[in-house]
Protein backbone atom coordinates (compact mmCIF):
# COMPACT_ATOMS: atom_id res chain seq x y z
CA UNK A 1 0.00 0.00 0.00
CA UNK A 2 2.67 2.37 0.37
CA UNK A 3 5.13 0.97 -2.37
CA UNK A 4 3.88 4.20 -4.50
CA UNK A 5 5.06 6.22 -1.62
CA UNK A 6 8.25 5.09 -1.37
CA UNK A 7 8.85 4.80 -4.46
CA UNK A 8 8.22 8.50 -5.39
CA UNK A 9 10.97 9.15 -2.23
CA UNK A 10 13.28 7.06 -4.08
CA UNK A 11 12.48 8.29 -7.90
CA UNK A 12 13.39 12.18 -6.13
CA UNK A 13 16.61 10.67 -5.67
CA UNK A 14 17.34 9.40 -9.45
CA UNK A 15 18.41 10.44 -12.70
CA UNK A 16 15.78 11.49 -15.10
CA UNK A 17 16.76 9.37 -17.76
CA UNK A 18 16.84 6.51 -14.97
CA UNK A 19 12.85 7.05 -14.25
CA UNK A 20 11.92 5.57 -17.44
CA UNK A 21 14.45 3.52 -17.78
CA UNK A 22 14.91 1.08 -14.53
CA UNK A 23 12.39 -0.48 -12.61
CA UNK A 24 14.78 -0.72 -9.48
CA UNK A 25 13.37 0.81 -6.72
CA UNK A 26 16.88 2.36 -5.69
CA UNK A 27 18.55 5.09 -7.68
CA UNK A 28 21.78 3.51 -9.46
CA UNK A 29 23.66 6.60 -7.57
CA UNK A 30 21.97 9.27 -5.44
CA UNK A 31 21.43 12.75 -6.91
CA UNK A 32 20.84 15.35 -4.40
CA UNK A 33 20.62 17.86 -6.85
CA UNK A 34 16.74 17.49 -7.67
CA UNK A 35 15.83 19.11 -4.20
CA UNK A 36 18.22 22.50 -4.68
CA UNK A 37 17.11 22.44 -8.29
CA UNK A 38 12.98 21.68 -7.79
CA UNK A 39 13.22 24.41 -4.65
CA UNK A 40 14.27 27.22 -7.86
CA UNK A 41 10.82 27.26 -8.63
CA UNK A 42 10.15 27.79 -12.71
CA UNK A 43 9.47 30.96 -12.94
CA UNK A 44 10.69 34.31 -10.38
CA UNK A 45 9.58 32.44 -7.48
CA UNK A 46 10.68 29.64 -5.21
CA UNK A 47 9.47 27.09 -3.45
CA UNK A 48 10.20 29.27 -0.29
CA UNK A 49 7.64 31.64 -1.54
CA UNK A 50 5.00 28.61 -2.48
CA UNK A 51 5.78 26.97 1.08
CA UNK A 52 5.15 30.66 2.79
CA UNK A 53 2.33 30.99 1.31
CA UNK A 54 0.68 27.54 2.42
CA UNK A 55 1.48 27.65 5.87
CA UNK A 56 0.24 31.53 6.64
CA UNK A 57 -2.89 30.49 4.51
CA UNK A 58 -2.98 26.93 6.81
CA UNK A 59 -2.08 28.57 9.73
CA UNK A 60 -4.96 31.49 9.74
CA UNK A 61 -7.50 28.91 8.31
CA UNK A 62 -6.49 26.20 10.81
CA UNK A 63 -6.77 28.88 13.69
CA UNK A 64 -9.94 30.44 13.40
CA UNK A 65 -11.81 27.24 12.36
CA UNK A 66 -10.72 26.33 16.33
CA UNK A 67 -11.68 29.07 17.83
CA UNK A 68 -15.23 29.56 15.75
CA UNK A 69 -16.02 26.13 15.75
CA UNK A 70 -15.32 25.57 19.95
CA UNK A 71 -17.26 28.62 20.79
CA UNK A 72 -19.97 27.07 19.19
CA UNK A 73 -20.16 23.85 20.04
CA UNK A 74 -19.89 25.05 23.78
CA UNK A 75 -23.29 27.43 22.68
CA UNK A 76 -24.78 24.14 21.44
CA UNK A 77 -23.59 21.80 24.28
CA UNK A 78 -24.37 23.42 27.56
CA UNK A 79 -26.97 26.20 26.81
CA UNK A 80 -30.70 26.11 25.80
CA UNK A 81 -32.17 28.93 23.45
CA UNK A 82 -35.09 29.24 21.63
CA UNK A 83 -35.18 26.81 18.22
CA UNK A 84 -32.19 25.31 19.57
CA UNK A 85 -32.76 21.92 18.12
CA UNK A 86 -33.84 23.90 14.61
CA UNK A 87 -30.53 25.22 14.62
CA UNK A 88 -28.46 22.15 15.52
CA UNK A 89 -30.37 20.15 12.26
CA UNK A 90 -29.48 22.94 10.45
CA UNK A 91 -25.71 22.70 11.37
CA UNK A 92 -25.62 18.86 11.13
CA UNK A 93 -27.51 18.71 7.68
CA UNK A 94 -25.03 21.56 6.12
CA UNK A 95 -22.72 18.80 6.48
CA UNK A 96 -23.86 17.06 3.51
CA UNK A 97 -24.05 20.56 1.59
CA UNK A 98 -22.14 19.88 -1.41
CA UNK A 99 -19.18 22.50 -2.11
CA UNK A 100 -19.93 22.46 -5.65
CA UNK A 101 -22.91 24.10 -5.50
CA UNK A 102 -21.97 27.05 -3.45
CA UNK A 103 -18.87 27.83 -5.56
CA UNK A 104 -19.90 29.99 -8.15
CA UNK A 105 -21.89 32.58 -5.58
CA UNK A 106 -19.46 32.19 -3.24
CA UNK A 107 -16.71 33.03 -5.76
CA UNK A 108 -18.78 36.20 -6.90
CA UNK A 109 -19.77 36.95 -3.48
CA UNK A 110 -15.56 37.45 -2.48
CA UNK A 111 -15.18 39.20 -6.03
CA UNK A 112 -17.49 41.70 -4.75
CA UNK A 113 -16.10 41.87 -1.36
CA UNK A 114 -12.42 42.23 -3.19
CA UNK A 115 -10.92 39.34 -1.20
CA UNK A 116 -10.15 37.21 -4.61
CA UNK A 117 -6.66 36.48 -5.13
CA UNK A 118 -6.32 36.11 -1.36
CA UNK A 119 -6.32 34.32 0.97
CA UNK A 120 -9.35 35.86 2.96
CA UNK A 121 -11.37 33.77 0.69
CA UNK A 122 -10.09 30.45 3.54
CA UNK A 123 -9.73 32.80 6.56
CA UNK A 124 -13.20 34.30 6.96
CA UNK A 125 -15.25 31.60 6.56
CA UNK A 126 -13.30 29.54 9.25
CA UNK A 127 -13.38 32.85 11.24
CA UNK A 128 -17.52 31.84 11.12
CA UNK A 129 -17.44 28.47 11.39
CA UNK A 130 -18.06 27.55 8.37
CA UNK A 131 -16.86 24.15 8.92
CA UNK A 132 -20.21 21.77 10.34
CA UNK A 133 -17.55 19.33 10.71
CA UNK A 134 -15.67 20.14 13.74
CA UNK A 135 -18.27 21.92 15.37
CA UNK A 136 -20.26 18.31 15.59
CA UNK A 137 -16.64 16.73 16.75
CA UNK A 138 -16.25 18.81 19.41
CA UNK A 139 -20.26 18.76 20.12
CA UNK A 140 -19.59 15.11 20.61
CA UNK A 141 -16.59 15.70 22.79
CA UNK A 142 -18.51 18.26 24.96
CA UNK A 143 -21.40 16.22 26.01
CA UNK A 144 -18.48 13.32 27.66
CA UNK A 145 -17.52 16.15 29.99
CA UNK A 146 -19.86 16.10 33.18
CA UNK A 147 -22.41 19.41 33.37
CA UNK A 148 -21.12 19.59 37.06
CA UNK A 149 -17.34 21.27 35.88
CA UNK A 150 -19.57 23.96 34.58
CA UNK A 151 -21.71 24.15 37.86
CA UNK A 152 -18.67 25.10 40.15
CA UNK A 153 -16.76 26.73 38.15
CA UNK A 154 -20.01 29.48 37.71
CA UNK A 155 -20.26 29.01 41.47
CA UNK A 156 -17.05 30.00 41.15
CA UNK A 157 -17.86 33.52 39.94
CA UNK A 158 -16.56 32.27 36.62
CA UNK A 159 -18.70 33.98 33.63
CA UNK A 160 -19.73 31.46 30.82
CA UNK A 161 -16.91 32.32 28.57
CA UNK A 162 -14.26 32.24 31.49
CA UNK A 163 -15.72 28.64 32.41
CA UNK A 164 -15.21 27.59 28.57
CA UNK A 165 -11.20 28.70 28.74
CA UNK A 166 -10.20 27.74 31.93
CA UNK A 167 -12.15 24.64 32.42
CA UNK A 168 -13.41 23.30 29.25
CA UNK A 169 -10.12 24.09 26.88
CA UNK A 170 -7.81 22.85 28.94
CA UNK A 171 -9.86 19.36 29.15
CA UNK A 172 -10.38 19.34 25.00
CA UNK A 173 -6.84 19.26 24.15
CA UNK A 174 -6.83 16.12 22.43
CA UNK A 175 -10.38 17.07 20.71
CA UNK A 176 -8.87 20.76 19.56
CA UNK A 177 -5.71 18.69 18.28
CA UNK A 178 -7.09 16.14 16.05
CA UNK A 179 -9.80 18.74 14.83
CA UNK A 180 -6.56 21.28 13.73
CA UNK A 181 -4.40 18.14 12.39
CA UNK A 182 -8.07 17.71 10.41
CA UNK A 183 -7.78 21.16 9.42
CA UNK A 184 -4.39 21.32 8.83
CA UNK A 185 -4.18 18.26 5.83
CA UNK A 186 -7.49 19.31 4.03
CA UNK A 187 -6.46 23.18 3.54
CA UNK A 188 -2.90 21.71 2.97
CA UNK A 189 -4.41 19.71 0.05
CA UNK A 190 -6.65 22.04 -1.28
CA UNK A 191 -7.10 22.46 -4.55
CA UNK A 192 -10.23 23.30 -6.27
CA UNK A 193 -10.47 26.41 -4.42
CA UNK A 194 -7.03 27.35 -4.57
CA UNK A 195 -7.31 27.38 -8.41
CA UNK A 196 -10.41 29.22 -8.22
CA UNK A 197 -9.26 32.16 -6.05
CA UNK A 198 -5.45 32.64 -6.24
CA UNK A 199 -4.20 34.23 -9.83
CA UNK A 200 -1.18 35.33 -8.94
CA UNK A 201 2.11 33.40 -9.07
CA UNK A 202 3.49 35.13 -5.90
CA UNK A 203 0.10 33.61 -4.04
CA UNK A 204 0.31 30.52 -4.95
CA UNK A 205 0.05 27.63 -2.86
CA UNK A 206 2.16 24.69 -2.79
CA UNK A 207 -0.25 22.63 -4.50
CA UNK A 208 -0.60 25.36 -7.25
CA UNK A 209 3.17 25.77 -7.58
CA UNK A 210 3.08 21.77 -8.28
CA UNK A 211 0.37 21.84 -10.79
CA UNK A 212 1.79 24.70 -12.51
CA UNK A 213 5.32 22.74 -12.89
CA UNK A 214 3.80 19.46 -14.41
CA UNK A 215 2.32 21.99 -17.39
CA UNK A 216 5.08 24.42 -18.28
CA UNK A 217 8.41 21.93 -18.25
CA UNK A 218 6.26 19.06 -19.97
CA UNK A 219 7.68 16.48 -17.75
CA UNK A 220 10.99 17.14 -18.53
CA UNK A 221 12.92 17.04 -15.01
CA UNK A 222 10.94 14.75 -13.32
CA UNK A 223 12.93 14.10 -10.73
CA UNK A 224 12.62 17.52 -9.49
CA UNK A 225 8.80 17.86 -9.35
CA UNK A 226 8.61 14.42 -7.47
CA UNK A 227 11.64 16.31 -4.93
CA UNK A 228 8.79 18.74 -4.74
CA UNK A 229 6.34 16.54 -4.06
CA UNK A 230 7.71 14.95 -1.64
CA UNK A 231 8.68 17.97 0.17
CA UNK A 232 4.79 19.12 -0.73
CA UNK A 233 3.73 16.02 1.49
CA UNK A 234 6.49 15.93 4.24
CA UNK A 235 4.23 18.32 6.19
CA UNK A 236 1.66 15.80 6.68
CA UNK A 237 3.62 13.04 6.47
CA UNK A 238 5.36 14.61 10.44
CA UNK A 239 2.38 14.98 11.38
CA UNK A 240 0.68 12.09 10.74
CA UNK A 241 3.65 10.42 12.76
CA UNK A 242 3.81 12.43 15.67
CA UNK A 243 -0.17 12.47 16.17
CA UNK A 244 -1.34 9.33 15.04
CA UNK A 245 -3.18 8.62 18.00
CA UNK A 246 -5.54 11.52 17.65
CA UNK A 247 -5.40 10.69 13.71
CA UNK A 248 -6.62 6.69 14.45
CA UNK A 249 -9.09 8.56 17.33
CA UNK A 250 -10.44 11.30 16.25
CA UNK A 251 -11.80 9.14 12.94
CA UNK A 252 -13.08 6.16 15.20
CA UNK A 253 -15.14 8.29 17.29
CA UNK A 254 -16.78 10.41 14.55
CA UNK A 255 -16.48 9.21 11.26
CA UNK A 256 -15.49 11.15 8.45
CA UNK A 257 -14.16 11.67 4.72
CA UNK A 258 -10.68 10.75 3.57
CA UNK B 1 -42.79 34.48 42.91
CA UNK B 2 -39.19 36.27 44.02
CA UNK B 3 -37.49 33.20 43.31
CA UNK B 4 -39.32 31.99 39.69
CA UNK B 5 -38.73 35.47 38.38
CA UNK B 6 -35.07 35.10 39.60
CA UNK B 7 -34.77 31.64 37.79
CA UNK B 8 -36.31 32.69 34.77
CA UNK B 9 -34.20 35.51 34.62
CA UNK B 10 -31.45 33.44 34.69
CA UNK B 11 -32.57 31.19 32.07
CA UNK B 12 -32.94 33.97 29.91
CA UNK B 13 -29.36 35.30 30.53
CA UNK B 14 -28.06 31.76 29.51
CA UNK B 15 -30.27 31.64 26.43
CA UNK B 16 -28.74 35.04 25.42
CA UNK B 17 -24.95 33.43 26.32
CA UNK B 18 -26.05 30.65 23.85
CA UNK B 19 -27.05 32.50 20.89
CA UNK B 20 -23.81 34.71 21.61
CA UNK B 21 -21.90 31.15 21.59
CA UNK B 22 -23.38 30.35 18.21
CA UNK B 23 -23.40 33.51 16.16
CA UNK B 24 -20.15 32.57 14.66
CA UNK B 25 -21.87 30.07 12.83
CA UNK B 26 -25.22 31.79 12.51
CA UNK B 27 -23.49 34.66 10.33
CA UNK B 28 -21.42 32.19 8.46
CA UNK B 29 -24.46 29.90 7.70
CA UNK B 30 -26.60 32.89 6.53
CA UNK B 31 -23.68 34.29 4.59
CA UNK B 32 -21.30 31.82 3.50
CA UNK B 33 -23.82 28.81 3.06
CA UNK B 34 -27.49 29.55 2.58
CA UNK B 35 -27.06 32.83 0.59
CA UNK B 36 -24.64 31.11 -1.43
CA UNK B 37 -26.95 28.36 -1.99
CA UNK B 38 -29.79 30.50 -2.75
CA UNK B 39 -28.11 32.68 -4.82
CA UNK B 40 -26.84 29.73 -6.98
CA UNK B 41 -30.99 28.47 -7.91
CA UNK B 42 -31.38 32.13 -8.72
CA UNK B 43 -28.38 32.44 -10.98
CA UNK B 44 -29.14 29.36 -12.70
CA UNK B 45 -32.22 31.01 -14.24
CA UNK B 46 -30.08 33.97 -15.49
CA UNK B 47 -27.19 34.45 -18.23
CA UNK B 48 -24.98 35.49 -16.06
CA UNK B 49 -21.02 36.37 -17.29
CA UNK B 50 -19.17 38.07 -14.33
CA UNK B 51 -18.67 40.78 -16.90
CA UNK B 52 -22.36 41.93 -16.76
CA UNK B 53 -25.17 41.54 -14.78
CA UNK B 54 -27.65 38.47 -14.75
CA UNK B 55 -30.13 38.57 -17.50
CA UNK B 56 -33.78 36.32 -16.27
CA UNK B 57 -33.70 33.38 -19.05
CA UNK B 58 -36.40 31.56 -17.23
CA UNK B 59 -35.33 27.18 -18.10
CA UNK B 60 -33.08 28.26 -20.71
CA UNK B 61 -30.04 26.89 -18.95
CA UNK B 62 -31.28 23.61 -17.96
CA UNK B 63 -33.43 22.98 -21.24
CA UNK B 64 -30.32 24.07 -22.93
CA UNK B 65 -28.11 21.25 -20.89
CA UNK B 66 -30.87 18.61 -21.48
CA UNK B 67 -30.80 19.53 -25.44
CA UNK B 68 -27.71 21.13 -26.36
CA UNK B 69 -24.94 20.70 -24.46
CA UNK B 70 -22.35 18.06 -26.43
CA UNK B 71 -21.04 17.38 -22.96
CA UNK B 72 -23.92 17.61 -20.16
CA UNK B 73 -25.11 13.67 -20.96
CA UNK B 74 -21.74 12.18 -20.98
CA UNK B 75 -20.19 14.11 -18.24
CA UNK B 76 -22.99 12.88 -16.15
CA UNK B 77 -22.56 9.52 -17.41
CA UNK B 78 -19.05 9.19 -16.52
CA UNK B 79 -19.87 10.97 -13.29
CA UNK B 80 -22.12 8.42 -12.20
CA UNK B 81 -19.77 5.23 -13.56
CA UNK B 82 -17.27 7.05 -11.20
CA UNK B 83 -18.67 6.62 -8.07
CA UNK B 84 -20.11 3.25 -9.09
CA UNK B 85 -16.75 2.30 -9.53
CA UNK B 86 -14.96 3.63 -6.90
CA UNK B 87 -17.55 4.01 -4.00
CA UNK B 88 -18.29 0.16 -3.86
CA UNK B 89 -14.75 -1.35 -4.35
CA UNK B 90 -13.14 1.36 -2.21
CA UNK B 91 -15.87 -0.03 0.87
CA UNK B 92 -15.06 -3.36 0.18
CA UNK B 93 -11.63 -3.35 0.44
CA UNK B 94 -11.66 -1.14 3.66
CA UNK B 95 -13.64 -3.92 5.05
CA UNK B 96 -11.53 -6.76 3.77
CA UNK B 97 -8.36 -5.09 5.43
CA UNK B 98 -10.24 -4.42 8.46
CA UNK B 99 -11.18 -7.72 9.40
CA UNK B 100 -7.76 -8.84 8.70
CA UNK B 101 -6.35 -6.17 10.39
CA UNK B 102 -9.00 -7.17 13.66
CA UNK B 103 -7.02 -10.88 13.60
CA UNK B 104 -4.66 -10.60 16.41
CA UNK B 105 -2.11 -9.60 14.55
CA UNK B 106 1.31 -9.10 15.48
CA UNK B 107 2.64 -5.22 14.41
CA UNK B 108 -1.28 -4.56 14.40
CA UNK B 109 -0.13 -0.85 14.54
CA UNK B 110 2.32 -0.78 11.93
CA UNK B 111 -0.17 -2.01 9.61
CA UNK B 112 -2.81 0.17 10.79
CA UNK B 113 -0.42 2.89 9.73
CA UNK B 114 0.73 1.76 6.92
CA UNK B 115 -2.82 1.40 5.19
CA UNK B 116 -3.83 4.76 6.47
CA UNK B 117 -0.72 6.84 4.97
CA UNK B 118 -2.30 6.90 1.56
CA UNK B 119 -5.24 8.67 2.87
CA UNK B 120 -4.08 11.55 4.51
CA UNK B 121 -2.36 13.26 1.43
CA UNK B 122 -6.14 12.55 -0.24
CA UNK B 123 -6.69 14.64 -2.91
CA UNK B 124 -3.05 16.23 -3.15
CA UNK B 125 -1.15 17.42 -6.56
CA UNK B 126 1.55 16.02 -5.58
CA UNK B 127 -0.02 12.38 -5.55
CA UNK B 128 -2.14 13.16 -8.37
CA UNK B 129 1.02 13.84 -10.18
CA UNK B 130 2.75 10.63 -8.75
CA UNK B 131 -0.49 9.03 -10.26
CA UNK B 132 -0.11 10.07 -13.39
CA UNK B 133 3.36 9.03 -13.61
CA UNK B 134 2.70 5.74 -12.69
CA UNK B 135 -0.05 4.71 -14.70
CA UNK B 136 1.52 6.52 -18.37
CA UNK B 137 2.32 4.45 -21.59
CA UNK B 138 5.67 3.89 -20.54
CA UNK B 139 5.24 4.12 -16.66
CA UNK B 140 6.27 1.83 -13.99
CA UNK B 141 3.04 -0.22 -13.71
CA UNK B 142 3.20 -1.61 -17.35
CA UNK B 143 6.65 -1.80 -17.18
CA UNK B 144 6.06 -4.22 -14.15
CA UNK B 145 3.28 -5.79 -15.92
CA UNK B 146 5.63 -6.60 -18.67
CA UNK B 147 7.76 -8.62 -16.46
CA UNK B 148 4.65 -11.35 -15.67
CA UNK B 149 3.96 -10.83 -19.41
CA UNK B 150 0.86 -9.00 -19.44
CA UNK B 151 0.91 -6.89 -22.20
CA UNK B 152 0.78 -2.99 -21.71
CA UNK B 153 -2.79 -1.18 -20.96
CA UNK B 154 -3.06 2.81 -22.38
CA UNK B 155 -4.38 3.63 -18.43
CA UNK B 156 -4.67 7.32 -19.00
CA UNK B 157 -4.99 7.35 -22.95
CA UNK B 158 -8.11 4.60 -23.59
CA UNK B 159 -11.71 6.06 -23.03
CA UNK B 160 -12.73 2.80 -21.28
CA UNK B 161 -9.89 2.56 -18.40
CA UNK B 162 -9.11 6.01 -18.01
CA UNK B 163 -12.29 6.35 -15.68
CA UNK B 164 -10.88 3.00 -13.33
CA UNK B 165 -7.35 4.37 -13.45
CA UNK B 166 -8.05 7.83 -11.58
CA UNK B 167 -11.19 5.30 -9.43
CA UNK B 168 -8.42 3.25 -8.40
CA UNK B 169 -6.49 6.24 -7.23
CA UNK B 170 -9.32 6.92 -4.55
CA UNK B 171 -9.88 2.96 -3.94
CA UNK B 172 -6.52 3.13 -2.42
CA UNK B 173 -7.03 6.09 -0.09
CA UNK B 174 -9.20 3.32 1.75
CA UNK B 175 -8.16 4.28 5.44
CA UNK B 176 -10.72 6.41 6.75
CA UNK B 177 -13.42 4.03 6.11
CA UNK B 178 -11.14 1.36 6.95
CA UNK B 179 -10.53 2.65 10.81
CA UNK B 180 -14.21 3.76 10.65
CA UNK B 181 -14.91 -0.09 10.16
CA UNK B 182 -11.95 -1.04 12.81
CA UNK B 183 -14.04 0.74 15.14
CA UNK B 184 -17.17 -0.87 14.60
CA UNK B 185 -15.38 -4.74 14.18
CA UNK B 186 -14.19 -4.22 17.81
CA UNK B 187 -18.15 -3.51 19.19
CA UNK B 188 -19.22 -6.74 17.55
CA UNK B 189 -19.62 -8.64 20.89
CA UNK B 190 -17.98 -12.08 21.46
CA UNK B 191 -20.80 -14.00 22.20
CA UNK B 192 -22.25 -13.53 18.97
CA UNK B 193 -20.47 -15.43 17.50
CA UNK B 194 -20.07 -17.57 20.12
CA UNK B 195 -23.83 -18.38 19.88
CA UNK B 196 -23.19 -18.93 16.06
CA UNK B 197 -20.52 -21.31 16.45
CA UNK B 198 -22.58 -23.75 18.78
CA UNK B 199 -25.06 -23.14 15.98
CA UNK B 200 -22.96 -24.78 13.79
CA UNK B 201 -22.50 -21.53 11.56
CA UNK B 202 -19.14 -21.80 9.44
CA UNK B 203 -17.23 -18.62 8.78
CA UNK B 204 -19.07 -17.33 6.33
CA UNK B 205 -22.35 -17.86 7.35
CA UNK B 206 -21.22 -15.67 10.43
CA UNK B 207 -19.47 -13.29 8.02
CA UNK B 208 -23.12 -13.18 6.59
CA UNK B 209 -25.22 -13.59 9.74
CA UNK B 210 -23.24 -11.47 12.42
CA UNK B 211 -20.82 -9.31 10.96
CA UNK B 212 -22.14 -7.40 8.48
CA UNK B 213 -25.97 -6.87 9.64
CA UNK B 214 -24.00 -5.39 12.43
CA UNK B 215 -21.55 -3.19 10.19
CA UNK B 216 -24.91 -1.64 8.45
CA UNK B 217 -24.99 1.71 10.37
CA UNK B 218 -21.23 2.58 9.34
CA UNK B 219 -21.41 1.05 5.84
CA UNK B 220 -24.65 3.48 5.31
CA UNK B 221 -22.52 6.27 6.81
CA UNK B 222 -19.44 5.75 4.48
CA UNK B 223 -21.53 4.94 1.74
CA UNK B 224 -23.28 8.83 1.65
CA UNK B 225 -20.40 10.62 2.71
CA UNK B 226 -18.04 8.74 -0.01
CA UNK B 227 -21.15 8.90 -2.74
CA UNK B 228 -21.00 12.85 -2.04
CA UNK B 229 -17.81 13.43 -2.36
CA UNK B 230 -17.55 11.29 -5.11
CA UNK B 231 -19.91 13.05 -7.60
CA UNK B 232 -18.24 15.91 -6.48
CA UNK B 233 -14.54 14.57 -7.47
CA UNK B 234 -12.24 17.10 -9.16
CA UNK B 235 -8.56 17.27 -8.17
CA UNK B 236 -7.73 13.66 -9.30
CA UNK B 237 -9.54 13.97 -12.78
CA UNK B 238 -8.05 17.55 -13.49
CA UNK B 239 -3.97 16.36 -12.64
CA UNK B 240 -4.14 13.16 -14.06
CA UNK B 241 -6.57 13.48 -17.12
CA UNK B 242 -7.63 16.87 -17.01
CA UNK B 243 -10.99 15.42 -18.39
CA UNK B 244 -9.49 13.01 -21.47
CA UNK B 245 -8.99 11.05 -23.40
CA UNK B 246 -12.28 12.20 -25.59
CA UNK B 247 -13.97 13.62 -22.36
CA UNK B 248 -13.77 10.12 -20.83
CA UNK B 249 -13.23 11.50 -17.76
CA UNK B 250 -14.63 14.74 -18.19
CA UNK B 251 -16.34 14.43 -14.53
CA UNK B 252 -19.03 16.60 -13.55
CA UNK B 253 -16.64 19.00 -11.29
CA UNK B 254 -14.56 19.76 -13.85
CA UNK B 255 -17.64 20.38 -16.36
CA UNK B 256 -18.91 23.03 -13.78
CA UNK B 257 -15.22 24.22 -12.96
CA UNK B 258 -14.94 24.99 -17.11
CA UNK B 259 -18.44 26.51 -17.66
CA UNK B 260 -18.35 28.76 -14.66
CA UNK B 261 -14.59 29.32 -14.40
CA UNK B 262 -13.04 29.29 -17.68
CA UNK B 263 -15.97 30.34 -20.04
CA UNK B 264 -17.19 32.65 -17.42
CA UNK B 265 -21.13 30.90 -17.52
CA UNK B 266 -21.45 31.55 -14.17
CA UNK B 267 -25.40 31.08 -14.89
CA UNK B 268 -25.18 27.68 -16.77
CA UNK B 269 -22.84 26.57 -14.23
CA UNK B 270 -24.89 27.60 -11.23
CA UNK B 271 -27.98 25.56 -13.31
CA UNK B 272 -25.53 22.34 -13.76
CA UNK B 273 -24.72 22.64 -10.04
CA UNK B 274 -28.23 22.37 -9.35
CA UNK B 275 -28.22 18.99 -11.19
CA UNK B 276 -25.87 17.50 -9.08
CA UNK B 277 -27.12 18.75 -6.08
CA UNK B 278 -30.55 17.18 -7.38
CA UNK B 279 -28.75 13.82 -7.94
CA UNK B 280 -27.44 13.99 -4.33
CA UNK B 281 -30.41 14.58 -2.98
CA UNK B 282 -32.03 11.90 -4.01
CA UNK B 283 -29.71 9.47 -3.91
CA UNK B 284 -29.08 10.31 -0.04
CA UNK B 285 -33.17 10.19 0.35
CA UNK B 286 -33.18 6.77 -1.51
CA UNK B 287 -30.77 5.38 0.64
CA UNK B 288 -32.06 6.84 4.07
CA UNK B 289 -35.23 5.36 2.95
CA UNK B 290 -33.68 2.27 2.21
CA UNK B 291 -32.46 2.01 5.04
CA UNK B 292 -34.88 1.11 7.06
CA UNK B 293 -34.61 -2.42 5.10
CA UNK B 294 -31.38 -3.10 5.60
CA UNK B 295 -29.51 -0.94 8.27
CA UNK B 296 -29.84 -2.50 11.59
CA UNK B 297 -29.65 -0.28 14.72
CA UNK B 298 -29.05 -2.77 18.00
CA UNK B 299 -31.77 -1.59 20.26
CA UNK B 300 -33.43 0.48 17.91
CA UNK B 301 -32.04 3.88 19.21
CA UNK B 302 -28.39 3.40 20.77
CA UNK B 303 -27.00 5.74 18.08
CA UNK B 304 -26.47 9.36 19.20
Amino acid sequence: MVYPLIWLFFASFKENTELFSSLQLLPKHFVWSSYPDGWQGAGQYTYTTFFGNSLWMVGWTVFFTLVSSILVAYGFSRFDFPCKKFLFMLMISTLMLPNAVIIIPRYILFKNFGWLDGYLPFIIPAAFACYPFFIFMLIQFFRGLPKELDESAELDGCNPLMTLTHILMPLSKPALFSAGIFQFMWTWNDFLNSLIYINSIRKFTVSLALRMAIDTTGGVTWNQIFAMSVVAVMPLVLIFFFAQKYFVEGIATTGLKG
Amino acid sequence: MHTARGVSKKQFNRSLWGLLFISPWLIGFLVFQLYPLLASLVYSFTDFSILKKPVFIGFDNYIRMFTQDAHFWGSLKATLIYALISVPSKLIFALLIAMILNLKLKLINFFRTAYYLPSIMGGSVAIAILWRFLFMKSGIINRMLAIVGIPAIDWLGSPNVALITISLLVVWQFGSSMVLFLAGLKQIPEDLYEAGRIDGAGRIRLFFNITLPMLTPIIFFNLIMQSINALQEFTGAFVITNGGPMYATYLFGLKIYDDGFQFLKMGYASALSWVLFAIMMIFTALLFKSSNAWVHYEDGGDQQ
